[in-house]
C-alpha cells in the first residue's frame, strides 16, 4: 500500500517562478536607463493589471459580476488629493490609505448591493457608482465637476516623482498578485474556490458564503482603491467623470474575460494583449474598444476560460498552481 | 403652483422611464437575462431614427415604423445566435456579453456619428403646450409620451394575460423545461421576448430623442433608470413598473428644482431609499410576468 500525497508545485510553476525572477531583475532595471516614458508606461500597465486581478477575484471567483469598481478606482483617486493635499500626508503613504479608505466605504455599499442577485448585482453595482460620481461631482470641497490636480508633489523633482510613483507601482503589482496567489491557496481560498464551483454544496460543507463573499468585496475595494490612488498619483489630475469612468470596469472586463476568467494567468496575458491592440490600433480611434468587444463576445461564446484556458486545457501548464492535485506514487 | 408644476413633469416623465423599463422587466422575466445594453438599444434606435428622418425627410415617429421592426428583427437575431447559446450557463456569461454589446454599440456610433449630440424634430409638437389653468401648463409631448407608455403597457398586460404566446411566456418563466416538454418552442419564445423588448425600447429611444439630446453614451443612465424603476415598482409587476418610473421621474424633477446638479443624485438616493426599506419593491411580487 502506498500513501497518496498532495501536489500543488507543477512543472511550469517552476519555470514560471525563474520567469518572475527575471522579469522582477528587468523591472528593475528600468529606471537605469532613464526612460521616463517607458516607466509610465509600466505603471499604467500595473495599474489595469492590478485593476483585472482584484475584478478577476470578483466575478471569476466570489461570481460576484461588479460592473461598478470603476466608484473604488475614483473614490481612491479622491482620497489620494484629500490625504497629501488637505491632511498633508506623505503622497507615496497616502496611496495605501487611499486603499484603506475604499475598504472603508465598501462596507455599507455592500450592505446595499448585497440585496441583488446575479445579473442585478451587476446594474446595482453600477447604479452605486453613478451615486458616487454625483457626490463628489456635487461637493465643492472635491472640485466640482472640474475637479482637482494633486499639489502636494509639486515641491518633488520630477525624477523623485517618477521613480517613487515606479517603484510604488512594481511593489504593488508584485504584492497584488502575491497576495491573491497565497489568498487562493490559503483556507478561505480553498473555500472561494468551493463557493465559485457550486454554492450550495460549499455551504453544506460549512463554507461561510456570505461571509467569504463579503470578504472578497472589501479586499477588491482596497486592491481597486489603491490602484485608482496610484493611477492619480502618475496622472495628477483628476475629474469625475474620468476617475468614475465607466470605462476602468470595461478595460478590466475584457482583460479579464479574453485572458481567462477565474484563473491567475488569465489577467497577465490579458493586460498584455490589451496594450498590444491599444498600441496597435492607436490611430484608429474607438475601434481597438469594438475589437475588444467583440472578442469578449466570441470568448464567452467559444472559450469561456479565455485565452489561458485555451493554453491550460491544450498542454496542461500551470504557472500560478493554486489547486491541489492528489497524486499516487509511480 | 410651481411645485405642483414640478411634480408634474415629473410624473410624465416617469412614463417615459416606465416605456424604458419595460422591455428591461419583460426579459428578466421571460429568461432571467439582464440585458446592460438596453440603454444603448435605445440610443442605437434614436440614431436609426436620426438616419431614416434625414434619408427620407420624414417625421420621427413615422421613422418608428421602420426602426421598431429593425429593432425587432436585431433582437431576435441577436437571441437567436449569442444569447441563447448563454442561457443554462449561470448568469455571468449572458451578463459580459451583454456589457460587451454596450461598449460595442457604444464605440461604433461614436464611430460612425462622432460626438455630437443629437436630438430628433418632430415639427412643433415637442414644444406646443396645453394651458390646465392656474398658471399650469403641460406639454402635448410629454402628455403623448405618457399616453403611449400607459397604452403599451395595457397592450403588453392583455397580451402576456390574455394571448396564447402570452401563456408561453408565462410557461417559460415558471419553468423553461417543463414549458419545453409541453410542447412550446422556447428558443423561439425567447427570440421574440427579445424582439418586443428592443420594439419597445426603440418607442422609447425615438421619443427620449424628440424630448431631449442624446449622444453615443447616452445608453447607460437609460439603463440605470429603467432598472430604477423596475426595482422600485417591484419585480415582475408591469403597473408597479409604471408606479416605479413615476416615483423616479417626480424624485428627478424634484431634486433639479432643489439644485439644479441633484436631479439624477436624487433619483438614485430614492432608489437606494426603496431598496433598504422595501427590498422587494413596493409592489410586492407575485413571481410572474404579469401583475
Amino acid at each position: 500500500m502506498s500513501a497518496l500525497t498532495v501536489e500543488r508545485a507543477t512543472w511550469a510553476s517552476r519555470i514560471g517562478f525563474a520567469c518572475a525572477l527575471a522579469a522582477m531583475a528587468a523591472l528593475v532595471a528600468v529606471p537605469f536607463t532613464g526612460n521616463a516614458g517607458l516607466m509610465r508606461m509600466i505603471v499604467e500597465l500595473t495599474a489595469l493589471l492590478v485593476l483585472a486581478q482584484m475584478w478577476n477575484l470578483l466575478a471569476g471567483y466570489a461570481g460576484l459580476v461588479s460592473i461598478g469598481q470603476q466608484a473604488y478606482v475614483g473614490v481612491g483617486g479622491y482620497a489620494l488629493i484629500v490625504l497629501a493635499d488637505d491632511l498633508g500626508v506623505n503622497p507615496f503613504l497616502a496611496v495605501p490609505l487611499a486603499g484603506l479608505v475604499a475598504a472603508t466605504l465598501a462596507l455599507p455599499t455592500a450592505l446595499v448591493v448585497f440585496r441583488f442577485r446575479g445579473g442585478y448585482f451587476a446594474v446595482g453595482t453600477w447604479a452605486v457608482a453613478e451615486v458616487y460620481r454625483l457626490l463628489v461631482a456635487n461637493t465643492d470641497a472635491l472640485g466640482r465637476g472640474t475637479g482637482r490636480t494633486l499639489k502636494a508633489v509639486f515641491p518633488l523633482a520630477r525624477e523623485t516623482r517618477e521613480l517613487g510613483t515606479y517603484a510604488l507601482a512594481v511593489a504593488i503589482g508584485l504584492a497584488a498578485i502575491g497576495a491573491v496567489y497565497f489568498y487562493l491557496r490559503s483556507r478561505q481560498g480553498l473555500g472561494l474556490m468551493a463557493i465559485r464551483d457550486s454554492e450550495p454544496a460549499s455551504e453544506s460543507l460549512g463554507v461561510d458564503v456570505f461571509r467569504t463573499k463579503l470578504a472578497v468585496y472589501l479586499i477588491a475595494a482596497f486592491g481597486t482603491g489603491l490602484t485608482g490612488a496610484l493611477i492619480y498619483l502618475n496622472l495628477l489630475r483628476i475629474s469625475p467623470d474620468a476617475a468614475f469612468s465607466i470605462n476602468w470596469t470595461a478595460y478590466t472586463l475584457f482583460i479579464v474575460v479574453i485572458g481567462g476568467l477565474g484563473t491567475l494567468e488569465g489577467p497577465l496575458l490579458g493586460t498584455l494583449l490589451f496594450f498590444a491592440f491599444r498600441e496597435v490600433l492607436a490611430d484608429y480611434g474607438a475601434w481597438y474598444m469594438i475589437l475588444l468587444g467583440l472578442l469578449a463576445v466570441i470568448a464567452m461564446l467559444r472559450f469561456p476560460q479565455g485565452l489561458w484556458g485555451l493554453v491550460a486545457a491544450r498542454w496542461g501548464i500551470h504557472v500560478f498552481p493554486v489547486r491541489r492535485r492528489v497524486r499516487r506514487p509511480g | 403652483m410651481a411645485w405642483l408644476d414640478t411634480v408634474l413633469q415629473g410624473v410624465l416623465l416617469g412614463g417615459l422611464y416606465a416605456l424604458f423599463a419595460t422591455g428591461l422587466s419583460l426579459i428578466f422575466g421571460v429568461m432571467r437575462l439582464v440585458n446592460l445594453a438596453h440603454g444603448d438599444f435605445s440610443i442605437l434606435a434614436a440614431f436609426l431614427a436620426v438616419v431614416a428622418v434625414g434619408t427620407w425627410s420624414i417625421n420621427p415617429l413615422l421613422a418608428l415604423v421602420v426602426v421598431a421592426p429593425l429593432m425587432a428583427a436585431l433582437g431576435y437575431a441577436l437571441q437567436w445566435l449569442v444569447l441563447d447559446r448563454l442561457l443554462g450557463r449561470g448568469m455571468l456569461p449572458a451578463v459580459l456579453v451583454t456589457f460587451g454589446f454596450s461598449v460595442i454599440i457604444q464605440n461604433g456610433l461614436l464611430e460612425l456619428f462622432s460626438a455630437d449630440s443629437r436630438r430628433l424634430n418632430p415639427g412643433g409638437i415637442e414644444t406646443a403646450s396645453l394651458a390646465l389653468g392656474g398658471g399650469l401648463a403641460v406639454g402635448w409631448f410629454s402628455l403623448l409620451t405618457f399616453a403611449v407608455a400607459v397604452l403599451l403597457l395595457a397592450a403588453l398586460h392583455l397580451l402576456i394575460g390574455r394571448s396564447a404566446i402570452g401563456r408561453a411566456f408565462r410557461a417559460t418563466s415558471d419553468d423553461d423545461a417543463t414549458a419545453a416538454l409541453m410542447g412550446i418552442d422556447t428558443r423561439r419564445l425567447h427570440g421574440l421576448a427579445m424582439a418586443l423588448s428592443l420594439a419597445i425600447v426603440a418607442v422609447a429611444g425615438v421619443f427620449l430623442g424628440i424630448r431631449t439630446t442624446f449622444t453615443f453614451s447616452s445608453g447607460p443612465d437609460r439603463l440605470l433608470f429603467a432598472f430604477e424603476a423596475v426595482i422600485i415598482g417591484g419585480l415582475g409587476s408591469l403597473w408597479g413598473t409604471l408606479v416605479g418610473g413615476v416615483i423616479l421621474g417626480v424624485a428627478q424633477t424634484v431634486g433639479a428644482k432643489l439644485s439644479p446638479g441633484w436631479g439624477v443624485l436624487t433619483g438614485h438616493l430614492v432608489f437606494l431609499a426603496v431598496l433598504l426599506l422595501r427590498p422587494s419593491g413596493l409592489f410586492a411580487p407575485s413571481r410572474r410576468v404579469d401583475s
